[in-house]
């Protein structure tokens, strides 16, 4: 419980039948003073505008909606203001570093203005886009062509200048991407190089923008669930759990402790090659070739493994709302032994060759650091916050699927540099394979699905062998499930840090609003900060380490 | 002075190496591939040919007849000249090394060595220096920021590990009172124990290193690493004039091998019951080999780092080196 706010602000906040802090918007900036100073609330963890057009009980038509979390990782509050006819509320940009991006996101989105932001610019949607997408009127089959490509002189003049640098004849202006062998997937950061030297960096994302929130507000809950594949697509299953978390938690459900337990083996092998593409790919972007067939070897049994399950190798779709498709296949204890094995080996190969390396040293040491206050500050989370030394793990934090129940360790760093960054994530594995190994010994029997029949598919004897069943799957697979009206947050640990799913819902089957907070969206807000005064060798092995993957990134 | 014998021996000779290092040069790529394969449990390539032998020609007939891309703001002339100069330095550089002990043919002695002349060893590394020309025109004309980068990189570097190499071979010289590298090998007839390696091991180890560098070879392959800069001055080369550099490279990679050979690990001198001729391809194999090893085990360094290394480490040491080694011999 936020005390200094509620006491300070005891007139002025009203709770919402969803369970936000609603506040008049001129107080926002004061009551997240407040917050962030006496209450410890110091990780913004995401922002997102609400469009109450189809809602008409609303009294006005925007809504911001801000989620924080304390100290203790624990506690995330929502806060919620009203937006009025002017469309326009103060920035918190200069409280929260990471709401520089977020705020940009709601201006391309909704249209809404901030006032005293450094830099409000589109950043997902082309410059040329007329139009704000994520608003209800905005047509959801409505393309547009755009084609010039942004010079971005406008964001690095300024900020050379706020660097001290008003000439630009001893600089030479550099595009690293969108279409660069290191820029893993498209992503383009524009930097003034002085010699090799970083003077001045900046970021632009969306090249991989395709509008995921738009088409969720068009699509069924369990829809959406492939859609949810392609955000990060190096962990696609840990995605799905995520949003069928979410939803699952608006309708109320616990799932069958068998499903429970998939969920935690089949996400832990997912974060696990989620791990091992980032560490494969920023070795191969120091040169050090070789490790990336050790560790992308044990990375094809993994995807056997789940091609097998699944049906899919890299967009596996294999959650449901309230449960999963089906149960684990007849061998699969074996197969997963197989596959935990050849991962040991691979990483323990690749460390072999790394570890005492001093060029490897030399390399990531001290290399991209980013300190606590700033990651904080900044929205940092999963391994890239843990480098820092931050204790924050959701699992740990606030646990989900008996996680509490699990023996296994938070892998911590000191510097928060490229090595720290590398190093936590062998360690993940390992931990990752402690939690699966556990999770197999007490896998319980029983259903993967809840029983409730609004919300699973019924068994298939039934389905075809009595007129319930059939109309049952018939109702479910053409309605969806019903999801009653709320708003509401849920997140677990992602691969790249926390990953959660704001969803309003308004009791149909498809949802109003779906945003998600994407762990690297904050990463890759960070990254140009941490590269200047670096060199571009430097760059790239930041990038790397943060582990930026676009499909989640641009959405 | 030149009867026709002698120009009619030294052309066909010239001939001969120039075609076989090419033809080595194009076979190193396929061991490279398959050695690396083999280190990172992989196959490499399996379907031209029996165990993939064939791909090396396909590649050739890729390379020659793939279309010449000539960027429109490039330099024209400058362009298109400089991937002959990276190839041509690299070849003509092996005119005055030796490859194997003298050997009669039909009664007629043969020297494998296209001119013997007294200051091989200077002649050797004027010519490779003149080779960086290569690299930097062609950043420099490419009108591309990677390749101005990659050019500015492969110029600081190889000019800086010009001189590690040049002080580091100096101490040998030093003992030995020439330049010419026959001279060097006759030096070391006396089995294992009397190579060089023994005597200057710390300038044994300097001028390995600079050669790595000197190659463009891991770690120190910061010229045109991908990751970092695209392919760096290669970057809008296509076709053989990108082959041309890359087989620069390789027979500069080979020049390396046989250097380090003859100076430092008892050149063609026969060994037991080895001949001297088996015994020179069995070292140069090993250090091709080594080449790859190490391009497997290691990351790069970052070009700052190589720097520090050349100028704070490398050099000094091999300073010293010299200042013992002239200590010694008074």
């Amino acid at each position: 419980m936020p005390k200094a706010f509620l006491e300070r602000f005891e007139k002025e906040v009203s709770i919402d039948a969803y369970g936000a802090y609603k506040l008049d918007a001129s107080l926002i900036l004061q009551a997240l003073h407040v917050l962030y100073q006496n209450d410890g609330y110091t990780f913004l963890v995401d922002m997102t505008a609400i469009d109450y057009l189809h809602q008409p009980s609303a009294l006005r038509r925007f809504a911001i909606v801000y989620l924080l979390r304390d100290r203790l990782f624990s506690n995330v509050i929502t806060l919620k203001i009203d937006v009025d006819e002017t469309l326009a509320i103060d920035s918190i940009a200069s409280l929260f570093k990471s709401a520089n991006w977020a705020e940009r996101e709601i201006w391309d989105q909704y249209g809404i203005h901030f006032k005293n932001h450094p830099n409000l610019k589109r950043i997902l949607n082309h410059k040329e886009f007329i139009g704000h997408p994520l608003r209800k009127d905005y047509p959801i089959t409505q393309g547009q062509l755009c084609h010039k490509s942004d010079d971005l002189m406008d964001e690095m003049t300024p900020r050379l200048k706020r660097k001290g640098i008003e000439s630009h004849d001893a600089l030479m202006f550099l595009n690293l991407g969108p279409a660069h062998p290191a820029s893993h997937g498209t992503i383009r950061t524009f930097v003034a190089l002085e010699s090799e030297t970083i003077r001045c960096a900046i970021s632009e994302i969306g090249y991989l923008h395709r509008g995921f929130e738009k088409s969720c507000e068009n699509h069924t809950y369990n829809q959406i669930i492939p859609y949810t594949d392609r955000l990060n697509y190096c962990s696609a299953i840990l995605n799905n759990i995520a949003f069928a978390h979410a939803v699952e938690g608006i309708l109320g459900i616990e799932l069958p402790d068998r499903a429970q337990f998939i969920r935690v083996i089949i996400g832990e092998l997912s974060r696990m090659i989620d791990h091992l593409v980032c560490l494969a790919a920023i070795l191969v972007d120091m040169g050090a070739l070789t490790n990336y067939w050790y560790l992308y070897n044990p990375r094809e049994s993994v995807y056997d493994l789940l091609s097998k399950l699944t049906g899919a190798r890299l967009t596996n779709s294999y959650m449901r709302i309230g449960g999963m498709s089906h149960d684990l296949y007849e061998g699969f204890e074996h197969d997963l032994h197989v596959c935990l094995k050849a991962i040991d080996t691979g990483v323990g190969d690749t460390l072999t060759l790394i570890e005492h390396n001093r060029i490897f040293h030399d390399r990531t040491q001290n290399v991209g650091i980013i300190s606590q206050e700033e990651a904080i500050n900044r929205s940092l989370s999963g391994p890239n916050l843990r480098a820092c030394g931050v204790a924050y793990d959701l699992r740990v934090n606030a646990p989900y699927y008996h996680y509490e129940s699990f023996d296994f360790d938070m892998a911590l760093g000191s510097v928060g540099d490229v090595y720290d960054r590398i190093m936590v994530r062998f360690e993940e594995i390992r931990q990752s394979k402690r939690i699966i190994e556990q999770a197999m010994k007490r896998l319980p029997q029983g259903a993967v699905c809840v029983a409730d029949r609004s919300i699973s598919l019924p068994p298939k004897h039934e389905v075809y062998g009595n007129i319930e069943g059939l109309m049952n799957q018939f109702k479910l697979v053409f309605e969806g499930v019903k999801v009653p009206p709320s708003e509401s947050y849920r997140a677990i640990e992602g691969a790249n840090g926390e990953l959660g799913f704001f969803i309003v819902s308004d009791g149909s089957p498809k949802p109003y609003k779906v945003k998600v907070r994407p762990p690297c969206f904050y990463a890759m807000a960070a990254y140009p900060s941490i590269i200047e005064g670096g060199m571009i060798a430097d760059a790239i092995l930041s990038l790397g380490s943060l582990n930026i993957i676009a499909g989640e990134l641009d959405r | 002075m030149f009867d026709t014998a002698v120009i009619i021996e030294t052309v066909v000779k010239a001939v001969i190496v120039v075609a076989v290092i090419a033809a080595l040069a194009g076979f190193a790529t396929f061991i490279e591939r398959k050695v690396l394969a083999f280190m990172q449990r992989r196959l490499g390539p399996m379907h031209v040919g029996p165990y993939g032998l064939l791909q090396l020609a396909a590649d050739g007939i890729k390379l020659f007849t793939k279309e010449d891309i000539i960027p429109q703001n490039a330099i024209k002339p400058i362009f298109m000249i400089a991937p002959v100069i990276a190839a041509t330095t690299a070849f003509v550089a092996m005119a005055a090394v030796p490859y194997f002990p003298e050997f009669t043919l039909f009664g007629y002695t043969i020297h494998p060595i296209i001119s013997d002349i007294n200051v091989a060893l200077l002649y050797v590394m004027g010519v490779a220096s003149v080779g960086i020309y290569g690299p930097l025109l062609a950043g420099m004309s490419s009108a591309n920021k990677w390749s101005l980068l990659g050019a500015a990189r492969a110029v600081v570097q190889m000019l800086s590990f010009e001189v590690v190499s040049g002080l580091s071979v100096l101490a040998p010289i030093m003992m030995i009172g020439s330049l010419s590298l026959i001279d060097i090998n006759d030096a070391q007839t006396g089995g294992i124990g009397d190579w060089l390696i023994w005597k200057q091991p710390l300038a044994f180890v300097l001028f390995a290193i600079a050669g790595f560098m000197e190659t463009n070879r891991a770690p120190f392959d910061t010229v045109e690493f991908e990751a970092e800069i695209v392919a760096g001055y290669a970057t809008e080369y296509s076709g053989m004039r990108w082959g041309l550099f890359f087989i620069g490279e390789y027979a500069n990679m080979i020049t390396i091998s046989v250097l380090v050979s003859i100076i430092f690990m008892g050149g063609y001198n026969a060994f037991w019951f080895i001949p001297g001729g088996l015994m020179m391809l069995l070292k140069v194999s090993f250090w091709i080999f080594l080449f790859l090893w190490v391009r497997a085990a290691w990351p790069h360094v970052r070009p700052d780092q190589l720097m520090w290394v050349c100028w704070k480490v490398l050099m000094p040491l091999s300073v010293v080196n010299i200042v013992i080694t002239g200590f010694a011999l008074l």
